[in-house]
């Protein structure tokens, strides 16, 4: 980013950290994959009564270019799983995705011939919200733990450091080895 | 009323109905397959059967023959409600269609193709309409392995 690249963890990196992760944190812009009926749950979460826009999550993008945060909410199966891999590409670093519901989780009660079991299996996901659906409260809950796992990051963790060929992937899996 | 229509369709087609029941209300005809569009035909154009409510299969395995097709009419002019089934055999399962006489049947035999693998001989566009290209197999088939997964692109781990 800058010259934490040359420096690694100083002191101007630490604090840069703090900052940055301030940023991200209050300021998500989500990509809903809604798939399914969790997307109730979902809307109800953003609307007023729960208003997600408290934690500053509320601003939905429909590009997948211009958001942080992929929420897949909803049973993912194998024919629209490429379709899941594509979006997830597009995503620029740095991103995240919050696994919504236990379809999305572990193919929930949809153990047959058709359904992902678990959208981990597609890409590699940060928070994982159990419920059929989860309740607004869960998705609240999940979205502070979200906060505080990026408060954690460090600008150095994104860095590119493998060649092209590597791409955003390789880079994504390397970190949840 | 219940009686009028399983005895005007056993009159009708003396050798090709095998076996008709009602329970309930309910009016089933068991034909032979080879005798399904000329039945049909006849529900449509003679007893004002304009609407075909649903069309889909069952697999009895180990049964012999193995499948059944099951077809739903309605009569919106009448308010009538007859069922139509076809004992299917694996080694010839082939039906003629019905998209000559509603188009409705175009999606549902698609959807009977794809997770039954059985064919419609006629029809204008027999592809899947579920599962993906590539997809080997019909899911619904009885002895389709319960765990077999197959993705579309690589899972990861």
């Amino acid at each position: 980013m800058g010259l934490e690249t040359v420096f690694g963890h100083s002191y101007l990196t630490t604090r840069l950290d703090e900052a940055v992760n301030w940023g991200r944190k209050y300021s998500f812009f989500n990509y809903p994959f809604v798939t399914a009926c969790c997307g109730m749950e979902f809307m109800s979460a953003w609307a007023s009564t729960y208003d997600i826009a408290r934690f500053g999550a509320e601003y939905p993008r429909f590009s997948p270019r211009q958001a942080d945060v992929l929420f897949v909410v909803g049973t993912v199966n194998e024919k629209l799983a490429p379709v899941l891999k594509r979006v997830y590409d597009q995503m620029c670093e740095p991103k995240w995705v919050v696994s919504f519901g236990v379809c999305a989780t572990s193919g929930g009660f949809y153990d047959n011939y058709a359904t992902v079991q678990g959208i981990d299996k597609i890409i590699p996901v940060d928070i994982y919200i159990p419920g059929c659906p989860p309740r607004p409260e869960a998705i609240l809950d999940a979205l502070v733990k979200l906060q505080e796992k990026v408060s954690k990051e460090s600008v150095l963790d994104r860095k590119a450091t493998g060649s092209a060929a590597t791409g955003p992937m390789a880079l994504k899996a390397d970190r949840y080895k | 009323m219940t009686g009028y229509l399983l005895e005007t369709l056993r009159s009708k087609f003396p050798e090709e109905v095998l076996e008709t029941h009602s329970f309930r209300g309910d009016d089933t005809v068991l034909l032979k397959k080879e005798a399904l569009l000329k039945t049909a035909a006849f529900l449509k154009d003679e007893l004002g059967f304009d609407f075909l409510m649903d069309l889909t299969a069952v697999d009895y395995l180990p049964r012999e023959p193995r499948f059944e097709l099951v077809c739903h009419f309605y009569s919106s002019k009448h308010n009538y409600r007859l069922r139509l089934k076809c004992p299917v055999q694996e080694t010839e399962a082939s039906v003629a269609s019905l998209t000559p006489l509603w188009s409705a049947a175009n999606w549902f035999e698609r959807e009977a193709y794809d997770m039954y693998g059985i064919n419609f001989t006629g029809h204008p566009d027999l592809r899947r309409i579920l599962m993906y290209e590539g997809f080997e197999g019909h899911p619904l088939r009885k002895d389709y392995p319960l765990k077999k997964r197959q993705p579309r692109i690589p899972h990861r781990d």
